[in-house]
């Protein structure tokens, strides 16, 4: 168990290293940086734009510098912006730790503030929950809720009363919310809602009313409530038909006490375990989603950031969402074990 | 006890003789055709092939023509809560115009040819990738198997979608992105991700049988590898291979479409003579920003984009029960 653990964190590391030279690479092949292409602004004379440069180290080699090398200095030869960036170097005359410090670099596009802030930081005067990341989380989790307190007793119910109305009732919205990809939902919800019936507006300015969540949530939410919902189903009918459970039933338990504690209780096992990654699903596929809706979550900003360049905050977003799905899985391996005892961590 | 056994054994002569032996493909299609809602889900593909084929024949207007006059026009159906235009719909243009008075109809049925085209042409190239990777990786096991379980792990921490959009956007201005309407980046982007699933379910599938009694058998009587692979150990992996290929084509229609709605997808072509003229990503795209004025615009592709990929979806649903029996049900 705990040589499965250090294993599988060990092996994190090299996963997040090939992830984050992917990512440098080709957000590097994109034409233009973050000071010189962008019509809405001044343009940069070059005198300002060489010190932007220096200022934040974008004069330096983007990857491994072979000519610092060819000269003999092994220290050029590593004095990158990607390995000032992971690791650490020296950025306009100041020694900064790099990623693996936690510190995710300064934003190219908002002056004087490093990437963390921007993200985990709440505007002024607003508690730590405002800050996007905690709005991102926050819409997630709400989500989470959604489609797991609806979908497993829509399960469970479906099951209970196979091929009954209220089955195929179930059975019908669990098909569509497989089989429609959540934007095309989110178009449907805001043209009958918020256009047709104004209920809600298309794009909130502020999103302290409660009621704007309810449809991103609920567009978010939506397929996994219907996978947990199939897959709830799925797992009590197999359940159902176990010698345990005729067992419990000719012991003359209520059927109360069979459905909870004997069929729920195991038909959960399959369901639990999609949680975890269900969860990193939806905090890192959400920036569809925060784009329709204008929705002030880190997704939203990490769209942004690749519209403006902005090489910090693309590379932070996607090591912290890479980060994120590895977790998950290591987590749904440790709780199937504790879950289910039989199998065993290899 | 003895007296089941034998009933069991006479009813089992009995079926064996008053059925007589189907192939496993026989007996699947069997099931397929029993099963309504793939029946609906394979006419709704067949359906949609046959609009992206014959689209022009099809459409009532031309795709990029600009009707003078006509723009911003609702559908003759529309309720009145959707319309802030004060424009009265023309019969001949059943879904409306955009804001340049171009037929949202026709666009709409020229949309479909993209989503078909990435539905099948990366298709092809990963499941071949997959299949032969897969199969050598698990037949022959060592370095390569590694490599390709280490290359999985990569996979599968990355966040796709955010891959795509960085590949999109860093390589949508470069050769590679203009090359037929950037249609080839798209390919590359969309396969690099996804031949991988179907390599480890090929892989898995391939351990298992090798196992088996009858690849002894062919070893010792002095096959080739490859002739093993190709002949005794593809054909009996083929439905794990089919069933994980339809799943795999709704994600890759829903991913153009999801591109095309942030503005990553295809560049359109400029003339109607050309093949891609639009695509329902786009189509998604240019709704969102009308969405106050013209939110009619959003439905059409909307609306076929969730057809398209729930035909694909109940197909491969239809194509898992039919093929897996075991597995009805579940997923």
């Amino acid at each position: 168990m705990g040589r499965f653990l250090i294993r599988r964190l060990l092996w994190l590391i090299p996963v997040m290293f090939v992830v984050a030279i992917i990512t440098f690479v080709l957000m590097h092949a994109a034409p233009g940086g973050p000071f010189d292409k962008d019509p809405s602004q001044r343009q940069i004379d070059p005198t300002t734009q060489k010190q932007l440069n220096a200022q934040f180290g974008l004069d330096k080699e983007v990857w491994l510098d072979f000519s610092a090398l060819m000269k003999g200095d092994i220290a050029g030869f590593f004095d990158t912006q990607f390995i000032t960036y992971m690791f650490g170097g020296t950025v306009n005359g100041k020694w900064r730790c790099g990623f693996i410090c936690g510190n995710m670099g300064p934003s190219f596009r908002q002056r004087g503030m490093m990437v963390q802030d921007i993200v985990l930081d709440p505007p002024e005067g607003r508690q730590a929950w405002d800050s996007k990341a905690g709005y991102s989380l926050r819409l997630g989790f709400i989500a989470l809720l959604f489609a797991t307190l609806l979908g497993i007793p829509m399960g469970v119910i479906s099951a209970l009363r196979q091929n009954t109305v209220v089955d195929y009732a179930s059975l019908f919205i669990a098909t569509s919310g497989v089989t429609v990809p959540n934007f095309v939902l989110g178009i449907f919800l805001i043209i009958i809602f918020a256009v047709g019936l104004k209920l809600v507006p298309v794009v909130p300015r502020s999103w302290d009313n409660p009621i704007v969540w309810i449809l991103p949530a609920v567009v978010l939410g939506f397929g996994l409530l219907a996978s947990t919902a199939r897959l709830t189903r799925a797992s009590m009918l197999e359940v159902m038909r176990q010698d345990y459970v005729r067992t419990a039933r000719a012991k003359g338990l209520s059927q109360r006490m069979v459905v909870w504690r004997h069929m729920l209780k195991n038909a959960l096992i399959p369901v639990v375990t999609v949680m975890g990654p269900a969860f990193a699903g939806l905090i890192t596929g959400s920036f569809i989603i925060e784009t329709m809706f204008g929705f002030p979550g880190w997704g939203r900003q990490f769209v942004l950031a690749i519209g403006q360049r902005d090489y910090s905050m693309i590379m932070a977003t996607t090591l912290i969402f890479a980060l994120i799905i590895q977790i998950a899985n290591i987590l749904v391996d440790l709780v199937y074990t504790f879950l289910d005892p039989r199998i065993k961590l290899s | 006890m003895a007296t089941t056994a034998t009933a069991g054994r006479h009813s089992l002569d009995q079926a064996l003789t008053t059925k007589p032996p189907q192939s496993l493909w026989v007996d699947a299609w069997g099931r397929l055709k029993k099963n309504r809602a793939a029946m609906f889900g394979l006419a709704l593909v067949i359906g949609f092939f046959f609009l992206a084929i014959f689209g022009p024949m099809l459409a009532p207007h031309d795709p990029l023509k600009i009707n003078d006059g006509k723009s911003f026009l609702p559908p003759v159906w529309s309720p009145e809560i959707f319309n802030s235009t004060n424009k009265v719909g023309d019969p001949q243009f059943f879904l409306g115009t955009d804001s340049i008075g171009r037929d949202v109809f026709s666009r709409l049925i020229y949309g479909a040819r993209v989503s078909l085209v990435v539905a099948v042409v990366p298709t092809i190239f990963i499941t071949a990738l997959g299949i032969s990777l897969g199969l050598l990786a698990g037949y022959s096991g060592g370095m390569l198997d590694n490599l390709l379980m280490r290359f999985t792990d990569i996979v599968y921490s990355f966040p796709d979608l955010l891959f795509f959009v960085v590949v999109m956007f860093a390589l949508r201005d470069s050769f590679l992105g203009d090359w037929a309407n950037g249609l080839i980046l798209l390919f590359g982007a969309l396969a690099i991700v996804n031949w991988v699933g179907i390599a480890r379910v090929v892989r898995g599938s391939t351990l298992s049988i090798k196992e088996k009694e009858f690849i002894e058998a062919a070893r010792s009587i002095g096959t080739r590898d490859q002739a093993i692979m190709q002949r005794h150990i593809l054909p009996n992996i083929l439905s794990p291979i089919i069933i994980i290929v339809a799943f795999s084509v709704p994600r890759l229609i829903i991913t153009e479409a999801v591109l095309g709605y942030l503005g990553l997808g295809l560049r359109p072509g400029t003339s109607s003579q050309e093949f891609f003229v639009t695509s329902w990503g786009s189509l998604l795209l240019e709704g969102q920003t009308a969405i106050n004025a013209q939110p009619w615009m959003l439905l059409g592709p909307a609306i076929a984009v969730a057809l398209v990929v729930m035909g694909f979806t109940f197909l491969g649903d239809g194509l898992r029960d039919a093929l897996d029996p075991r597995m009805k049900g579940t997923g």
